[in-house]
């Protein structure tokens, strides 16, 4: 915390340092915005929620193809990783967040500029392929019989599992809280659980490893994902651009074909 | 140590600079040793220390004394000394199979059994998985006879055992190599049964290498943490160890999160520390 830029200014001069050191061939003197063109390219850092991998690939794409000269770089991790993250000063331009609070404490410590929200998620239930313990519904997850897998309690996908638990009156006895919506998946992929609570674009991700099955009650927890701009982005003009591509129509194309709602 | 054991007759076989009569003039150290010496001490020492300066003291007993930190506390010492017990009932006949037995192959069984020292922890839980796992090599057969081991406390302790059985192997194998076979030889031509032999000359001879190796796999369990997240589970209770309790904690408690990590040190420090004076009594 003792190292967290305190100021727009001081991010940028750290963002610009980092940059100066990453740049492939960066000579000339590296001073102020100019570090990032001085080989020719830019570099656009983007910290995308893990779950956010496959669908910011594809805009990253095209961001590059309508930006000559620009390289994004995306750096995929769990939210409040990427949170921490951001607050201990690493030099990032776009910051896209899997749940709002975990958005909102960057907001409250006015790292980012204003949050905008670009898709919603739902979850889902993922079991092994066939389905073996003839899962059918939520309630069926209450089986004393059945190993069940949902996240912890304090990560955004355990967050959620716990409202749609509160919602639908049920009580539900997992066999282990994971950390990590992946680690959830790599329980029931592998057969060790017999089902465990995901995201509907988890699910599709993990092609004919899992299946899916949807619920009702499952929208008693939307998840909305916020993107925003890093206050000490050195390219804060490319930085903004790219929000808007994610919000715009062929950003949420992308989207919604992995299997995100619109907000 | 060394008074445990006749005076060395033969000496020449012994390896240089285990003995060294009182009196003799120690070889002084090159100066220049002190210099990557002091380095190296930093690079261990400095993220402790700093560490040590961002637990908020004002909160810690409170933080390391709530109902999941002391769950996760009790559960990973229960389970590290269960590992470590375990270690000593397999490793020893396994160092002594490897420094003293004699057949083909032993060279390429002593480099597979001590694979998971260089294999990353959630390789070896992959591995563990695919083995005890509901689907797994045994796993399906132990299901059919009620055995479960996902998602239970055996599978923690399975975990640890395998990776930090070859820090006693190895540890335990070295010592018995040093200290050769030449009292047991004496033994047993005196009549004594190789169990005996085992028990009275053996043993007593490798004692410091039996004790490091069981303090190092003692504190590898502890801070076992790839092989367990990846085969195990996390539950409070059940499954969930110190080490992913502050990987959870982390997502929501930062504070939580260095103060236990500065509990696990100091189990950690305790521990060494306690065989350190005990090896000096003796």
């Amino acid at each position: 915390m003792r190292r967290r830029p305190r100021t727009p200014a001081a991010g940028a001069g750290l963002a610009g340092l980092a940059l100066a050191a990453t740049a492939l061939g960066g000579c000339g003197p590296a001073a102020g915005g100019d570090v990032g063109t001085s080989a020719g390219t830019t570099t656009l850092t983007v910290f995308a929620a893990a779950s956010l991998q496959h669908a910011f690939e594809q805009v990253a794409t095209e961001f590059e193809a309508r930006h000559e000269g620009v390289d994004v770089r995306l750096s995929l991790a769990g939210s409040a990783d990427l949170v921490a993250q951001v607050q201990q000063g690493a030099p990032a331009d776009v910051v896209a967040t899997a749940s709002t609070a975990t958005m909102d404490r960057l907001a409250a410590d006015n790292l980012v500029g204003a949050p905008q929200a670009f898709a919603t998620n739902a979850l889902q239930i993922a079991v092994p392929p066939g389905n073996p313990a003839g899962v059918e519904t939520l309630a069926d997850l209450t089986d004393p019989g059945l190993a069940l897998v949902l996240c912890a309690p304090e990560v955004p996908c355990g967050a959620a599992s716990a409202a749609v638990e509160e919602a639908a009156g049920l009580h539900l006895r997992p066999v282990s809280e994971e950390r990590s919506v992946t680690d959830v998946l790599g329980k029931v992929t592998t057969g060790e659980a017999d089902a465990g609570l995901v995201y509907v674009t988890d699910v599709a991700a993990a092609g004919d490893g899992v299946e899916g099955i949807a619920f009702p009650e499952s929208s008693a927890a939307p998840t909305t994902y916020p993107v925003a701009t890093v206050a000490g982005s050195a390219e804060p003009a490319l930085a903004q651009e790219f929000v808007h591509l994610v919000l715009a129509a062929e950003g949420r194309a992308t989207l919604l074909n992995l299997g995100f709602g619109a907000p | 140590m060394t008074s445990l054991v006749p005076g060395p007759h033969r000496a020449s076989h012994r390896p240089s600079g285990t003995v060294r009569p009182a009196g003799e003039p120690a070889v002084g150290l090159p100066r220049w040793a002190f210099v990557p010496a002091a380095v190296g001490g930093l690079l261990v020492l400095l993220p402790l220390v700093a560490m040590g300066s961002r637990v908020d003291w004002s909160s810690f007993a409170s933080l390391i004394t709530s109902e999941s930190s002391l769950a996760a506390l009790g559960l990973s010492l229960r389970t590290a000394a269960t590992s470590t017990l375990l270690c000593l009932v397999l490793g020893i006949p396994m160092a002594l199979v490897l420094a003293r037995a004699r057949f083909a192959g032993l060279d390429l069984l002593r480099s597979l059994v001590l694979v998971p020292l260089v294999l990353p922890p959630v390789v070896g839980g992959i591995a563990l998985l695919y083995t005890f796992g509901r689907r797994g090599l045994l796993g399906s057969s132990m299901e059919v006879l009620g055995v479960q081991i996902a998602f239970s406390t055996t599978a923690v302790v399975l975990a640890q055992t395998f990776v930090a059985l070859p820090f006693l192997v190895i540890s335990l194998e070295g010592s018995l190599r040093t200290a050769g076979t030449r009292y047991d030889v004496v033994a047993a031509s005196l009549g004594a049964r190789p169990t005996t032999v085992l028990r009275r000359v053996t043993l007593p001879l490798v004692w410091p290498g039996l004790a490091s190796g069981t303090v190092l796999s003692f504190a590898r369990a502890l801070g076992e943490f790839g092989a367990t997240i990846t085969f195990a589970g996390s539950l409070q209770g059940v499954t969930r160890t110190l080490p992913l309790e502050i990987y959870l904690q982390r997502e929501t408690d930062p504070d939580a999160a260095v103060a236990l990590s500065f509990l696990l040190v100091l189990v950690a420090v305790l521990v060494i520390a306690s065989t350190r004076t005990h090896r000096r009594v003796r």
